[in-house]
């Protein structure tokens, strides 16, 4: 199975089009929209902030089952926003061309800045109670799953093979039926493959989304994050160890119940027939699958669908003709209602920047970008350097990869907020220089996305390839020169792309970290956007966002884009 | 003056689960004299490719010794040249970059690499495609890079892996016969041939010796000397006369085995998958005319196109079931499976699960284990388990999927695939 990078790269355009510009500023104005509106709903938030979780451990499993659920709460709403978002964009021209840029923006405004933002809106969804700060709880982990899974079932969509879709045609099944027996099917596996990245992606935020802290609200829901939340503040390391044991055994459960048997289950739609590979298995598949109760449960769905599938009527002659609505009407009503969203936005952002902003922010806030840029670049070079031999060394052992895949699927998930006591120590200890030595903890958990691909792209190598670079002696250098290294380029830049949007997010929990009441800060965007998400400063939140949105897409646009083209030229394997 | 290239007693095991081994290759000797062509003719499966893995320094024996030019070999050897089935290029380098990667591995001037390079391209006519990258160039231009990249190396073997296989049947025999003219003409930098392949025909056009391999394990069987005129005709009666016996030697030594153990009702038999479709498809070819029943099995795969690693398998699951006869490289038709050819589908399921349950012991044990339980279902782990007492997980595997497509063909029991269940329901 191919794994794309969550970017759009099918357009092999080098610099941002006016759709990017679009979809930038509509982001950017609804930002603002919130972020203005909810100025005037401050205060009815005294009621459930104040009160203090408790360390004991024993409160551990329920936290544990709490934060579980909110991960599996946000997944299902992430899959609700995924697969229509996806569909929508890959069927429609006309709405392909906004929502994809959309998506690129969406990705890269950090979890922080939606819910710093939106948080007041939640709470006064029901004032003083719990409920709206689970819904804010869950919005945020929401943000951090879906983009990704959306480009993936869009990707997926745009690749359905040309002869399964026109079969489906040819036996009149409905738009719906078409989606459900072909195009869903078809997209299931790489899904299934990013449900898993966006797991690792909530847990890595999984403190900032429940322990919420914008401004004046201070909300610790109970669950894992706030624990490790309070166990930072108090200093207390052995919370800290007892978090980290419950998080790894959420995260066990998660996979063995769920993950597992999905792709166990999903095997049966891989179109690709990769020789050798084994199918993966699950237990809980087997037991699932054998179990009555799970047959009563999915019945009435089966059901369901099936007679879903009725309901629309076979679609053949006009209805089935592929259909664009290419109608002048149409186009006309569409690029209306679009000229008048940005024209909105733009007008929003212009005022936003008339009344609140001065070139001089601005110009900080670019520097900042400059700085976090330079430390992100160089932190994905050194992982670079450090996972790829590792990574082809490890691919080429099948027998290891096994092992080493769960491994780092976990270190993946995480958060940079465990390792603030061992990182803030030694800074304090040898006095270094936190501009520096706080940046590792932005690779923490996205280096691994290197890792993964690198392994992939090795134990993809076809051994007669490798026969023959044996056979004519290449060794060294020249292995890895010229055998190795173009060999596993593509996957890499795949883990690359990934990794580097990640680590713009990861900045706005790296470059500020805590320690009881020590507080440590490297110069950065993502510490600029994290104070001021902090003390409620709107202003530098959408001002802070905005740059970082514009720095990830461009150097999306004028570095990994290009590079992905001449991967898929030059280096891909026949 | 010692040989080319000696083989002595050599074995090769792979790692299987639960700490056994499977024993690939066994006590298999053979060598390469100067000036030959010598060809490995087997079954897949046999252990053909492994072997050459071996004499390239590919992979280490697990028992006996290999020597080239009488020096041990440990690893790849400079004078050892492979092409391998699917050319294996890179596909990141131009033509001209894939053919001197192997001697800028040796670490030679540039000048010299280059003008090797061109001499060897010139050599195999893929003049004026030196820039090109392998992705534009067809199956068979690019096994010419494959040839050119090997060549270039100046070895004194050259070992081919199947080298003609993946070309269509025009690329591959304009590929043959200039590889031949070639090396008769002496214009190879190499002093012997080693080639694996599966194509009998292939085999006889080519080498002066081949050697006949046969399976579980891998052994040199035994010899065949081929000594007519190059340039070889195909439709020479001394060309067909080889062939033939080439035929005869590989069928027979199996199909007495497998009378052994249907004899003995013997469940552990390895079965490869042949589908009924095949099975059915071969006998309606077989009862029509030009055969009426009986057919040499050399005019049969030539003339139904049939490899002969596709021929073999059908044949002998027809022998198994007793449709057919294969004796001295013939195939004849049985009464029943005369009967077969005229029935129509549902007398067919019947003659066909008749067949299973009298034929192939174990296609008789499961229905009688499923007949016997009360809730007339088993799961397939019961017969993987017992089958893999007897042979490697593979092919256990695939007996057992073999036994499935016929079970269902013939509506003698049924499997569900999700439960991995076998059952007597079938759904209705």
């Amino acid at each position: 199975m191919k794994i794309l990078p969550p970017v759009s790269i099918e357009a092999r355009r080098l610099l941002p089009s006016g759709w990017d510009l679009l979809a930038a500023m509509l982001v950017l104005g609804f930002i603002i929209l919130f972020a203005e509106a909810s100025k005037n709903l401050m205060g009815p938030l005294s009621g459930i902030s104040g009160q203090t979780l408790s360390l004991d451990p024993r409160l551990l499993p329920g936290y544990a089952v709490r934060t579980a659920m909110r991960m599996l709460l946000a997944m299902g709403v992430s899959l609700l926003f995924a697969l229509p978002y996806a569909t929508w964009a890959a069927k429609s021209r006309r709405a392909g061309t906004l929502l994809v840029p959309l998506l690129d923006i969406l990705q890269s405004v950090p979890i922080l800045s939606f819910l710093s933002v939106t948080v007041v809106w939640f709470l006064a969804l029901s004032p003083g109670r719990e409920f709206g700060a689970e819904l804010a709880c869950i919005f945020a982990i929401f943000t951090s799953q879906a983009w990704n899974m959306a480009f993936s079932f869009y990707q997926s969509l745009r690749t359905v093979p040309e002869e399964l879709e026109e079969a489906g045609r040819m036996l009149g099944l409905s738009a719906w039926s078409r989606f459900w027996r072909i195009e869903a099917p078809f997209g299931t596996p790489p899904l299934i493959w990013n449900m898993m990245v966006s797991m690792s992606g909530g847990w890595f935020f999984v403190t900032v989304s429940e322990a919420i802290s914008v401004g004046h609200t201070n909300i610790a829901l109970p669950g894992i994050g706030s624990y490790i939340a309070v166990a930072i503040a108090q200093k207390n390391m052995t919370a800290i160890v007892y978090a980290i044991i419950a998080m790894l055994v959420v995260i066990i459960v998660y996979d063995q119940l769920m993950f597992r048997p999905l792709l166990a289950w999903a095997d049966r739609f891989r179109m690709d027939e990769t020789a050798g590979d084994d199918a993966p298995e699950s237990w809980a598949l087997t037991m699932y699958r054998r179990s009555k109760l799970m047959d009563l449960i999915t019945t009435p769905f089966d059901w369901l669908m099936k007679w879903s599938y009725r309901w629309q009527a076979p679609s053949f002659g006009i209805r089935g003709a592929v259909r664009e609505m290419d109608s002048r009407v149409a186009d006309v009503i569409w690029y209306a209602i679009l000229a008048a969203l940005s024209l909105y936005g733009g007008w929003r952002i212009w005022s936003f920047a008339q009344a609140y902003l001065t070139w001089g922010e601005f110009g900080e806030a670019v520097g900042l970008g400059f700085l976090t840029m330079i430390r992100i670049m160089v932190l994905i070079l050194l992982a670079s350097l450090i996972w790829t031999p590792i990574g082809v060394y490890i691919g080429l052992r099948p027998k290891l990869s096994q092992v080493v895949q769960p491994i780092a699927q976990f270190l993946a998930a995480f958060p940079a907020n465990i390792l603030f006591p061992f990182a803030v120590s030694l800074i304090i200890y040898f006095q270094l220089d936190p501009d520096i030595w706080l940046s590792p903890l932005m690779v923490l958990g996205t280096q691994w996305y290197i890792l993964f691909n690198v392994i992939a792209g090795a134990s993809v190598m076809p051994k007669e390839l490798r026969d023959a670079g044996d056979n004519m002696g290449l060794k060294g250098v020249l292995w890895w020169k010229r055998l190795a290294l173009p060999a596993i380029f593509p996957y890499y830049l795949t883990g690359a792309i990934a990794a580097t949007g990640g680590t713009w997010n990861a900045s706005i929990v790296a470059e500020v970290a805590n320690w009881g009441s020590t507080t440590l800060r490297a110069h950065g965007l993502g510490a600029y956007i994290a104070g001021a998400v902090a003390v409620g400063d709107f202003r530098r939140v959408v001002l802070g966002t905005a740059v970082m949105a514009f720095f990830v897409v461009v150097l999306n646009r004028i570095i990994w884009q290009p590079l992905y083209w001449l991967a898929e030229r030059k280096y891909r394997l026949m | 003056m010692s040989n080319l290239l000696d083989v002595i007693n050599v074995k090769r095991t792979f790692p299987r689960g639960g700490g056994e081994e499977l024993l690939v290759l066994d006590e298999v000797n053979l060598s390469l004299k100067d000036g030959e062509i010598v060809g490995i003719l087997g079954r897949s499966g046999a252990g053909k490719s492994t072997l050459l893995r071996l004499i390239a320094g590919l992979a280490r024996p697990q028992g006996g010794q290999l020597t080239y030019m009488g020096a041990p070999i440990h690893g790849p050897v400079p004078g050892v040249a492979m092409v391998f089935q699917s050319a294996a290029l890179f596909p990141w380098l131009t033509v001209l970059e894939n053919v001197q990667l192997g001697l800028e591995a040796q670490g030679l001037p540039s000048p010299e690499i280059r003008s090797r390079a061109l001499a060897a391209i010139d050599l195999i006519g893929l003049d004026g495609y030196e820039s090109a990258y392998p992705r534009e160039l067809s199956g068979g231009m690019r096994q010419r890079v494959g040839f050119a990249r090997a060549l270039v190396m100046h070895p004194n073997i050259l070992l081919m892996d199947e080298p003609f296989s993946a070309l269509d049947v025009l690329t591959a025999e304009n590929l043959r016969t200039d590889l031949i003219e070639l090396w008769l003409g002496k214009k190879l930098p190499i002093k012997g041939i080693m080639m694996v392949t599966h194509n009998i025909e292939e085999a006889v056009l080519m080498c002066d010796r081949v050697l006949l391999m046969s399976s579980n394990p891998g052994k040199v069987g035994s010899e065949v000397l081929i000594d007519l005129p190059h340039p070889r005709e195909r439709t020479s009666p001394a060309f067909e006369d080889v062939v033939d016996k080439i035929y005869v030697e590989m069928t027979a030594r199996r199909v007495e085995r497998m009378r052994q153990a249907q004899g003995a009702g013997n469940i552990a038999m390895a079965l490869s998958h042949v589908s009924p479709n095949q099975i059915s498809g071969l006998i309606e070819a077989l009862a029509a005319q030009p055969y009426d029943g009986k057919a040499d099995l050399p005019d049969i795969a030539y003339e139904q196109e049939l490899e002969v690693d596709e021929l073999f398998p059908v044949a002998e699951a027809m022998q198994l079931l007793r449709l057919a006869d294969v004796e001295g490289g013939d195939i004849k038709l049985t009464h029943m499976g005369k009967r077969f050819a005229d029935s129509d589908l549902n007398e067919r399921k019947e003659i066909f699960s008749r067949a299973l349950t009298t034929h192939v012991p174990l296609a008789a044990h499961i229905r009688r284990v499923l007949d016997e339980r009360a809730s007339h279902a088993a799961p397939k782990t019961r017969f993987l388990d017992e089958l893999e007492d007897h042979m490697a997980e593979d092919a256990a595997e695939e007996t057992l999927k073999t036994i499935v497509s016929w079970a269902r063909f013939s509506e003698l029991f049924s499997y569900d695939d999700d439960a991995a269940l076998f059952s007597l329901e079938n759904p209705t």
